[in-house]
């Protein structure tokens, strides 16, 4: 039963969905399966909150090595959630003011727009452009011209590196307009658009068609790795 | 000498120098208020035509599917999008798939909206929708019943409330799709599940950052006819923005893709330096082992 119902659900959801797909009459299968998805998404942040709960509260119970993160994660994760979902500090509604839930919990100045503004935003910021250093320090230590492969792959990047920016312009723009394909802005777009795209499509198909046959063992129930090992 | 100091050298030093790489030409920029020109490609171009040819009154779904962490690479895009939209006086509906896509969208409209367009009104020529969870399944709601997901605005009032919302029942009423997006979902899913199934009710242009950018040119132009891709991209529909609305002495705020070409030309070119460096390190190793040998 454990196993058998979600096996069931799994394959009516990918066969109404490719039924809908194919034949127009039962466009509105797909529909009402695409909508309980949605609703099965939005359920899915509580399944994902309890998840988090769980797993940090048994880290810090435990004292696993890295347990004072842990009690980081859980604190931002509660503030954050009693200032969001409790609307504190916020105003009502001026068109409803006799309901204090009514104001939006992004109001200016609320703790919860506090929260957004001076610690969510500024420490995302700092995440992706922390990824300057790293690939700095990448291009120092792992770009070898080691083989022929790795020779081509090097003067790509650099003509993508150049031709991203003026320096692309400034370099070969001596070159006369009977050889303005040789102009490394121009190479960029040629190199983006024929050996990139045509790579790219090959790797997208490919993927389509693992995809299709992954997919089907799935709906047919022959792969059930999906449902894991059951001992939970 | 230089092999001995390469190879010696700190990554802290590599740090400090990527550091002022993008910090210097910030303050340069910053100071003299000089950028560097961009040169339009055909994909900017075709991004701008598609928004250039609506009418006065078309409406318009931009969807920003982007958190703070890419601010910095689509922020000027969508900035960008947003003064296109408003020059050209159509009906902008605003919606994400990103949970952090509402506060994008308030930042636009704040930056653009409300600062330089006060005459336009909520509800009749722009309208937040807010974000909505479930990715693609979102999408592959809204293509035929935007209704059915969206019951109501951003801040909870009925759409059946809002005049602009009368008429567009499915994301096949609205004349174009912006997409500006940070990854999944974002563009990739807005070309396979809006405007593949619907290509002659559905068009979707976008702009998205460089990681992201290789992996969409294959949809080009069938399924995707206009891309910007990062900053560059983002410069280039600036200059083209700017070429035809900006005026003799536009504000900062739509020149900021162009000044952030300043630190990526620094940073690439210190990139480049570090891999000649780096090789030049790993040559001079392999002349001495085959020496020992």
């Amino acid at each position: 039963m454990k196993r058998n119902v979600p096996l069931l659900i799994t394959a009516l959801g990918g066969f109404v969905l490719i039924i809908a797909y194919f034949i127009p009459a039962t466009q509105d299968w797909g529909e009402i399966a695409a909508i309980w998805f949605d609703v099965l998404a939005s359920i899915a942040f509580i399944l994902g909150g309890g998840n988090l709960l769980k797993i940090h509260l048994k880290n810090i119970s435990n004292k696993t090595p890295g347990w004072a993160y842990s009690t980081i994660t859980l604190f931002a994760f509660l503030i954050t959630l009693i200032f969001g979902l409790g609307k504190i500090g916020v105003n009502p509604n001026p068109q409803y003011p006799e309901y204090p839930f009514s104001g939006h919990y992004r109001e200016i100045g609320s703790p919860f727009w506090w929260l957004y503004e001076y610690t969510f935003k500024p420490l995302t910021a700092t995440m992706f452009a922390m990824l300057a250093f790293y690939i700095s320090s990448a291009a120092f230590r792992a770009f070898r011209a080691k083989n022929t492969e790795a020779i081509l792959l090097l003067g790509t990047a650099f003509i993508i590196l150049l031709g991203r920016t003026f320096a692309g312009v400034y370099l070969t723009s001596w070159l006369p307009d009977w050889l303005s394909g040789l102009k490394i802005e121009n190479l960029t777009v040629y190199i983006m658009s024929v050996f990139n795209t045509a790579g790219n499509r090959a790797i997208m198909i490919g993927i389509a068609l693992g995809i299709a046959s992954t997919s089907l063992k799935v709906l047919l129930g022959v792969d059930r790795s999906y449902l894991g090992s059951g001992e939970d | 000498m230089l092999y001995s100091i390469l190879k010696k050298l700190d990554k802290r030093w590599i740090f400090l120098l990527m550091f002022l790489s993008v910090t210097l030409p910030i303050y340069i920029i910053d100071k003299t208020g000089k950028s560097f020109p961009e040169v339009p490609t055909t994909l900017s171009k075709q991004v701008f035509n598609s928004v250039e040819t609506l009418n006065e009154g078309d409406p318009v779904l931009l969807s920003f599917d982007f958190d703070p962490a890419s601010e910095g690479e689509l922020g000027p895009m969508a900035t960008a999008f947003v003064r296109h939209c408003a020059e050209k006086k159509v009906k902008m509906y605003f919606m994400a798939l990103w949970p952090v896509g509402p506060q994008m969208i308030d930042d636009a409209i704040a930056k653009v909206i409300h600062s330089d367009f006060s005459s336009l009104i909520y509800g009749v020529d722009y309208v937040n929708l807010g974000f909505k969870p479930g990715n693609e399944g979102v999408i592959k709601v809204i293509v035929t019943d935007l209704r059915e997901l969206f019951t109501t605005d951003d801040m909870g009032k009925s759409i059946e409330e809002i005049p602009m919302m009368s008429g567009i029942n499915s994301v096949q009423d609205f004349e174009l799709v912006i997409n500006v997006s940070a990854g999944y979902a974002g563009t990739k899913e807005w070309v396979q599940y809006a405007s593949t199934p619907y290509p002659d009710e559905i068009k979707v242009v976008a702009g998205c950052t460089g990681v992201q950018a290789p992996l969409l040119y294959p949809y080009i132009p069938n399924q995707l006819p206009g891309l910007l891709g990062a900053i560059k991209g983002a410069a280039e529909y600036e200059k083209l923005v700017i070429d035809k609305y900006g005026g003799d002495d536009p504000d900062p705020k739509y020149l900021e893709a162009k000044r952030r070409m300043g630190p990526q030309l620094v940073a690439h070119l210190f990139i480049i330096v570090l891999i000649i460096l780096a090789n030049y390190i790993y040559y001079i190793e392999k002349k001495v082992e085959l020496k020992n040998e």
